[in-house]
């Protein structure tokens, strides 16, 4: 039995131009200790989705319409709030984007790490001041137990970064939910901070789900990769068939669409057209207007999402009836 | 950074921060301390002046001041000094009642408003906007009417018109604070509501809170004064700052004093406590620390 299973999960919102599905029939499965990567483009609902299992899309708009995520015999989606704040911080884990603003300015750092040991865990306040200089060490910050009195200001992006993601692994969680937790960091504390989720993932068994638009990190972070396009899942599989067997034609394109160091005046591939709009969403693959390899039937009826090679599913009906090879 | 001692309670952090932050703020200690004069001066200072603040004697009315009144007296022959202390008994216990009731509900109204959103906060904000409508003369009559001139009344009145504002800029305030990835992190780590209201967002708005106390304080005494000039307010023989810049305004050509002191007491609390406001604004804003 899979660590989180989610099956057909729907969420939309209701805005003044329509309804918005913002994630749609999305499902997947997630095993103890394995990485997977959530890959789209802004708006493909990747974000959306972990918001949902984590229960901070805001309803109203927002509207869980469909879909069950069961994590040890749970429903994430439908059950009493209490029971899953128990389960919130504890057992699944969330890292957010921007380091910058998931701190409270007004608390100092160390009262706010360990926060979810004295809620979840009922120890006493030396105990969990104990555990937050270990984890702030954990983490690679020197010096940790003066800068337990720190307030976020006094810390810089990278270092903000360290402790969310100490606050995070605080009470040993089972999963990791990693939304971009380095896009707004740069390059070189990136790959320290990624290093940092890694080795801490390995010593700890943890699963980690992690969105990101950065292929770069997928390819070598990655166990299995979702790669997400209008709210929808085009294509799943292990990240080396991904990169080397695309199965859909987004992928392809995404993948074409890297900026490699190459010499200058190579003109950058780009995807023609953009995401549609998710009110008006066509009736066939939502990729049809942009799609190279695009052919009538494409837009006529929605495509489900098929295994077409062992472990690898796409949402390409060409691809699926064997029509397109696209490595 | 001072560290603090370890067996400091969790959320007393931000307090004895900011206490130690205020006092090295010497304009907001030189404020806090005069307005604490103030309250002592006019508290115990009509236990040892002689006169009552109802006694009366025309035989030395609108009198100089002098070493028997150092105010001077009022057209009724009453001794100034001790219906301007009198008076500031009654003006500093409505001003920071008043303004303790309004911020205590339009604190916990907005915060609650806006964190919930939806139909509750469309709801709650419906209801403040009619409470706006209300006006404000006929409110308080209506209060009095129906529960006699009650001195607490004064407090209820005002509170319960002051609060409006402060619910809607806390309201605006806690909006855009929801939206702040820290808020969604404190909900992801499971954290019960009353928490996330508690540590979360009420010390966020702090800064903001402190700011327009300062301004309700002089508002509401002059309201008191308003209330008390129409009859509402506070009930002759009694006195309050209001009331008695009032009387003076109207005597200002022959007796200037009467204005003056009463004037004076009052500019001189409400400078103190919008220097001490300021500090403790600056206090209370972790970013705002040089150390």
């Amino acid at each position: 039995m899979p660590l989180l299973d989610v099956r057909h999960l729907t969420t939309a919102f209701h805005t003044r131009a329509g309804i918005v599905r913002a994630v749609n029939d999305v499902s997947f499965t997630l095993e103890k200790g394995e990485t997977l990567g959530l890959v789209g483009e802004s708006g493909s609902g990747k974000s959306v989705a972990c918001y949902s299992l984590m229960g901070l899309v805001p309803q109203p708009p927002g509207r869980i319409e469909s879909g069950t995520a069961l994590f040890d015999g749970l429903d994430l989606l439908h059950n009493d709030p209490t029971r899953l704040r128990s389960i919130r911080g504890k057992r699944i884990s969330m890292i957010f984007q921007e380091p910058m603003t998931s701190l409270n300015p007004y608390l100092r750092i160390g009262d706010q790490l360990i926060e979810p040991l004295l809620i979840h865990e009922k120890i006493d306040r030396k105990t969990a001041v104990a555990r937050g200089i270990a984890a702030l060490e954990e983490v690679g910050i020197q010096d940790a137990a003066k800068r337990m009195k720190s307030y976020p200001h006094e810390f810089s992006g990278g270092m903000r970064q360290r402790v969310v993601i100490a606050m995070a692994l605080i009470t040993q969680p089972e999963i990791l939910i990693a939304d971009e937790p380095t896009t707004a960091l740069d390059v070189t504390i990136q790959a320290q901070i990624l290093e940092l989720i890694r080795s801490l993932q390995k010593s700890k068994g943890m699963a980690v789900i992690f969105v990101t638009h950065d292929l770069g990190i997928v390819s070598n972070f990655c166990d299995r990769v979702l790669v997400m396009y209008a709210g929808r899942v085009v294509e799943t599989g292990a990240v080396r068939d991904i990169f080397y067997q695309p199965q859909h034609p987004y992928n392809r394109a995404l993948q074409k669409s890297i900026p490699a160091l190459q010499p200058k005046g190579k003109e950058l591939y780009t995807i023609p057209g953009a995401p549609p709009s998710l009110t008006q969403l066509p009736p066939g693959c939502p990729f049809a207007p942009r799609c190279e390899f695009v052919v009538e039937k494409c837009r006529e009826t929605p495509v489900p999402l098929l295994e077409t090679r062992p472990g690898h599913s796409s949402a390409c009906l060409r691809v699926q009836q064997g029509e397109l090879q696209l490595s | 950074m001072v560290i603090e001692p370890e067996s400091e309670e969790p959320g007393s952090s931000l307090w004895s921060d900011a206490r130690h932050r205020l006092f090295k703020n010497k304009l907001a200690v030189f404020g806090g301390i005069t307005v604490l004069l103030i309250g002592l001066v006019c508290l115990l200072g009509p236990l040892v002046i002689s006169y009552r603040e109802s006694d009366q004697n025309l035989q030395i009315a609108g009198q100089a001041p002098s070493a028997a009144h150092w105010m001077g007296t009022d057209n009724l022959g009453r001794d100034l000094f001790v219906r301007v202390l009198k008076g500031g008994q009654i003006s500093m216990l409505v001003g920071l009642c008043a303004t303790a009731v309004s911020l205590t509900i339009g604190v916990l109204y907005g915060t609650i408003s806006g964190y919930f959103g939806g139909k509750l906060d469309a709801v709650m904000m419906r209801f403040v906007e009619i409470m706006y409508a209300m006006p404000f003369a006929i409110f308080v009559v209506l209060l009095m009417v129906f529960f006699g001139k009650n001195f607490v009344l004064l407090f209820v009145a005002i509170g319960a018109v002051e609060w409006l504002t402060m619910a809607r800029i806390i309201r605006g305030q806690v909006l855009s604070l929801r939206q702040q990835e820290f808020i969604e992190a404190a909900i992801a780590l499971g954290l019960p509501k009353h928490r996330i209201i508690f540590r979360h967002l009420i010390p966020n708005v702090m800064g903001t809170v402190i700011v327009y106390a300062t301004l309700t304080i002089p508002s509401v005494m002059l309201l008191e004064g308003v209330l008390s000039f129409l009859g509402l307010g506070i009930q002759p023989p009694r006195s309050s700052w209001g009331v008695l810049i009032q009387e003076g305004a109207t005597a200002i050509e022959e007796y200037p004093w009467q204005l003056l002191f009463p004037a004076i007491f009052f500019s001189l609390t409400l400078f103190s406590l919008n220097f001490f406001g300021d500090g403790l604004r600056d206090a209370l804003d972790p970013r705002a620390s040089k150390d």
